[in-house]
This record gives structure tokens, sequence and C-alpha cells, in this order.
């Protein structure tokens, strides 16, 4: 082993003692909890293995919460819901974001830096404020319907509140930057000779956009998209502060399980299937990304 | 030679600070406005105890903190129909009696209403308790129902013609399925306290039927919206409406709002103080127990949060108002209408709520 290779196994020891510590032990213990059985004890589930020493002598765990989520189609409505409402969340996020990374892209160099700050600068507040921020947009009482009452645009107040457009706005105005950002390293990177020599070549400026732009920006799209599919998939707090209570969603129905049956294994369980839910497309994803480069 | 000198020294600095430590701290967890302004104060500036206190507004909260052990807690408030599973977990160590002379103080009627959870009162005291009942804006009832509106009785909410009059000024019930499908129950004229799953059933019905005229179900969100005027009917907890009505009164925006406890009866229940088994300052939290039963105290208290009090000499220290009100010390004949919560096991709680969800989602 070489100066460069031993150098190169410094650099990456950190990250994968983080990841182990922080991603890997949490998710066998969560994996080991979703296989005992809730209890009556302090914490609330059975022990799947019986230890003699450091060593486990036997095993008990079972699928039997897995089995559980199948008997009751809550269980696959909420995710089915939460992927529908993730999707169309970052759908939108990408309608919006995509415009706003082009112009960031092309415009002039100082005004670029500002631009992308203004894109970052609400990233520095949490992001629950910004979630109660918009309770205070939307609410009967609020900004929006006080305003257009006083203009005598409405009578009633409009409701906006727990209603599917508080919830996808949430998700906009709560993962935005997460769609500019890498929507921005793609176009910046584009090479304008292109683009130009499609506009030579007779190309409408829609057809240019089309066939070249788009293609060459798709790395960005797929990383912002799953930027913000995956947390909006197993999002709590927009659901439960701006949504309906019909709204069924994977996060408040975890909630459920953990907190009011105090199902600890089954909690475990639905997480896990999340987890599953998640990984599989991505690595499906990552599969055919690779393909289409090589 | 030298260095171990500062070496000792230092080793032995480091163990009375903390020992001191030990000594002079007490960390708690209590509900949300739930305590008088000045009452830590008081009591750090009695003891020389320094006092760290975080809130919580639901007991799921509290348990799951409690069950999960290693809580860093030395006090903490959980409601009585929990706390006693929690007792059976072994989350609660039992109260030194010797330690705490102020019991004498306490309403032997309420404690023996709530050894129903804790046989002999072995692990905790009362704190506060209160009702689960109907607050509402007393002006957008009149205005939609007439003046012979049924404010005394569930059929302002669980009479769907009533609650579909409502629904635009917004009603909002706790999200809570062991206070509001038990209340239910009640108004169909099934015992609250059954835990029969069939029982659930046609409380979930009901709820059905009421529920596209149910803005929202939140457990703390209704205190200001009920002052706002952006609601006029909640269901909620006593004191907590109270609070809704000083708020509004105090923002003088022409909201009048009041509570009732249902003519039908309704939920009561009981917030007890109790010490963690793995609680590091055992000591001051038996301190601190006997401390807010002092009758001075908890008159303080009650005067502040609009709970009632369990603590027969504080009834004196009590404002008159708040006496007289009958939503908060109710009149012996409502006292024979309530009823306190049964212990539910974890298939009951289960199928409760999944009713709940299935109210609240459809599905």
């Amino acid at each position: 082993m070489g100066f460069q290779s031993l150098k190169r196994y410094l650099v990456i020891i950190p990250p994968i003692l983080w990841l182990g510590l922080f991603f890997l032990i949490p998710f066998f213990v969560v994996l080991q909890v979703s296989l005992s059985d809730p209890a009556l004890t302090r914490p609330p589930f059975t022990s799947i293995f019986t230890w003699e020493g450091w060593w486990p002598s036997s095993f008990t765990g079972d699928l039997e919460n897995y089995e559980f989520l199948l008997s009751d189609s809550l269980y696959v409505n909420s995710y089915l819901n939460s992927l529908k409402i993730a999707a169309i969340g970052s759908f939108v996020c990408l309608l919006i974001g995509y415009p706003i990374a082009y112009v960031i892209a092309r415009a002039d160099a100082n005004l670029r830096n500002t631009l992308l700050l203004l894109v970052i600068l609400p990233f520095w507040t949490s992001s629950l404020l910004r979630v109660y921020a918009l309770i205070g947009m939307y609410s009967p009482n609020g900004f929006i319907n006080s305003t257009l009452s006083w203009f005598g645009i409405i009578d009633t107040p409009l409701q906006l509140m727990q209603t599917d457009f508080a919830i996808y706005s949430g998700i906009v105005i709560t993962y935005l930057p997460l769609m500019i950002l890498p929507l921005y390293a793609a176009l910046e990177k584009l090479d304008g000779d292109l683009v130009e020599a499609a506009s030579d070549l007779g190309a409408t400026p829609l057809a240019t956009f089309w066939r070249v732009t788009l293609p060459l920006s798709i790395s960005g799209i797929v990383a912002g998209y799953l930027l913000v599919f995956i947390p909006s998939v197993g999002e709590f707090v927009i659901p439960a502060l701006l949504g309906g209570p019909d709204q069924l969603m994977i996060g408040k129905t975890l909630w459920t399980e953990f907190f009011n049956n105090r199902d600890w294994p089954v909690a475990s369980s639905v997480a896990m299937v999340m987890l599953a839910f998640l990984v599989i497309p991505m690595m499906f994803l990552r599969n055919t990304q690779r393909a289409g480069s090589a | 030679m030298k260095l171990k000198t500062i070496l000792m020294a230092s080793a032995a600095l480091a163990i009375a600070t903390s020992a001191q430590a030990e000594d002079k701290v007490l960390n708690i967890y209590n509900w949300s406005d739930y305590i008088a302004e000045d009452t830590i104060k008081k009591f750090e500036e009695k003891t020389g105890i320094k006092v760290t206190y975080d809130v919580f507004d639901s007991n799921e909260v509290l348990e799951a903190k409690l069950l999960a052990g290693n809580s860093g807690y030395d006090l903490v408030v959980p409601s009585a129909s929990f706390m006693a599973r929690q007792i059976k977990a072994g989350v609660f160590q039992k109260l030194d009696k010797s330690k705490l002379p102020n019991l004498a103080n306490l309403d032997d009627g309420v404690m023996g209403n709530v050894a129903t959870y804790d046989p002999a009162n072995e692990h905790a005291v009362v704190y506060l308790w209160g009702t689960t009942g109907i607050g509402y804006n007393e002006g957008k009832i009149a205005e939609r129902l007439g003046d012979d509106a049924p404010t005394d009785s569930w059929e302002l909410i669980f009479n769907e013609a009533n609650a579909a009059k409502l629904a635009d000024c917004g009603i909002s019930v706790l999200d809570a399925p062991t206070e509001m499908i038990p209340a239910a129950m009640k108004y169909l004229g099934i015992d609250p306290r059954s835990t029969d799953p069939a029982d659930f059933k046609k409380a979930s019905e009901l709820f059905s039927k009421i529920k596209p005229h149910i803005r929202y179900f939140h457990s703390s969100q209704y205190i200001n919206d009920l002052a706002n005027g952006d609601i006029c009917l909640t269901v909620g907890w006593s004191g907590d409406i109270f609070q809704a009505r000083d708020r509004a009164d105090e923002a003088d925006n022409g909201v009048a709002i009041s509570y009732t406890i249902p003519k039908e009866g309704a939920l009561s229940w009981f917030d007890m103080l109790a010490i963690p088994t793995d609680a590091k300052n055992v000591e001051n939290a038996h301190k601190f127990i006997d401390f807010v039963m002092d009758a001075q105290i908890t008159a303080d208290i009650t005067n502040y949060v609009w709970y009632s009090s369990a603590n027969t000499p504080a009834l004196e220290l009590i404002d008159q108002e708040i006496l007289d009100d009958p939503g908060i010390f109710p009149t012996d004949e409502v006292k024979a209408k309530l009823w306190v919560a049964p212990v539910y096991d974890a298939r009951t709680d289960r199928a409760i709520n999944r009713e709940w969800t299935s109210i609240k989602t459809g599905q």
C-alpha cells in the first residue's frame, strides 16, 4: 500500500465511521425492534435475543408486525398517498425551480451570487418557523383573507388551511432551495455554444430548450427531484400543521403507532417498509443512470 | 509531587461540585401553561434548588420519553389514566410519604378517585384536575342557533343539524381518541367507560356524520383560535377554554367565550405528580411535591391556570370568581355525572385509535 492509497483511506474512514455510527447502527436497532413484540416494560418491547455472556443463544424475532401491515388497508393507503403527495409536491417544485435556476445560471456573475444568496437565505430560518409563517398567511383571519376582504373581493374567508393546497405550498416553501441548487449546478455547466449552434442551425427557442437544454440538465432534474421527494415522503410537520385530518400520510401513521398505540414494534416495521419504498427506486435509478452513461 | 497534589485537589473539587450539583438541581417536565408565573421562583428562593422546567402538550409524548428510559427528569405530570399502565411498566418509584407532610391537605375523595389508577396512592399525588367539556363563542352560537341553543348539552356538537349550522364559524375537537370517543358514547346513552370495540364503532359512526362539519382535530391550537374568533365551538380541556376566555377579554375583541360541562356528564381527569424510577434528584422532587401541596402555593396556581385543585385548605385562598364557576368547581349534582377514564389495555387502545383514524380519514 503506497502513501497515496493510505491517504485515500484516511480520507474515507471518517465518513464511513460517521455513517456506521449514525446510520447503520440505528438501522439495525430499528430492524431489531420491528421483529419483536410490544410489552408493558421499559423500553416497551421484548428482546429478540437471549444473551449468554457476549453471545446471543436464541432468537425469537418474527415477521408478525410486517404481516400485520398487510392486514389493514390503512398502511398501504398511507404509503401510496405519501408517495403521491411527495411526487406532486416535487413536480411543482421542479416547475417553479427550473425557471429560477435557469435565470440565475444565465445572469451575469455579480448578480448571480446575490440571486443564489436569496435562494439560500430562507434556509437560515428554521423550517418550522416558515411553516408557521404560512399558517399566519392562510388562517381565516390571516394575511391573505384579511387583505382580500379589505379590498372587498371576498365576504367570507377562503378556506386555505387544512387543504391539499396548503400541504403542497408547504412542501414548495420548505424544499424549493433543494431543487434550485442542483438545477443551477447543471444549467451553469451547460455549454452556451451548444444553444447558439442549435439556433444557428434553425431550431426555434422552444425546440432548442426541448432538445438541447432540457436533456443536458437531466442530471440536475433527477438530483433535485430526489432531494425534494425523499424528505417529502416521510414528512410529518407539514401535513400535521397545514393539512386536513383526512390527509393520510405515513409520517402521521407512524406517529399514531408510536405514540397513541405505544406499539414500537409496529412503528418500527412501518419505518422499515418506508425505507424500502425509498431505497429500491433509488437503486433502480442509479442502475439506469449507470447504464445510460456507459 | 506537586503535580499530584494539584491533581488530587482538582479531583476533590470536581467531586465536591458534582455532589453539590446533585444536591441543588431539579428537572421538571410539566404540561404547557400549567403553573403560576412565580411558583418556580418561590421554590428556588425557599430551597436554593435550581429548577429546570420543560413543558409538553400531550400524554403520549411524555409516555414515549418515560418508556424509552433515562428521560433525565426528576418530576413529571402524567394524567392518572396513563399513569396506571406506566406504573405497571415500572416507570415510577414509590413516594416517601414521610417527606410529604402537606399530603394531609389533599381531599380524601379525590385521592380515593385516583386510587383506582394507583392503589393506595403509593406512586403519585394529585396536582390539578379538570374536565373535558364544551367551549363556545356566545355571540356566534346565538346568531346561528338562537337564544335557546343547547349549550349545556352534547347535543350542541353531536346533533348533526346543530353541527351543520355551526360548521361555517368553525368547530374543533381534541385530537385525543380516549376522550372524544367516550364523550360520543355518552351522548348515545352507552356507558362511556365501556371498552367494547363494538361501542367504539357506534361512536365512530356518529362522529363520521358530523366529521364534514369539523374544521380540525387538535389539542392546543383551539385556545388561540377560540380567543380570536377563528372557531366558535370546541370540545376541549376546562382550563384551556378559560384561558381562551381570558385572552379574548384581554384583547377586547368582542369575543365572549363560555365553558360548560354538558348535563349528560363529562370526563374528569387528574394530573399527577410522580417521580420516575431513574430520577437522579429524588430528594428534591419530594421537596417540590410538598411545596406545591402547600395551601397558598396551590391556590396561587389555581388562580392563575383555572384548573381545579384537590387541596382542601387552599379553597379558602382561591378567588371567589373561580370557586363559584361550576365549570371549575362543579356542583355535587354535576360531580355525580362525571366519569373517570378506564385503563385501556394495548388491544383496546389499538381499537379506539383505529376508529379515530377511520373517523378522521374515512379509511
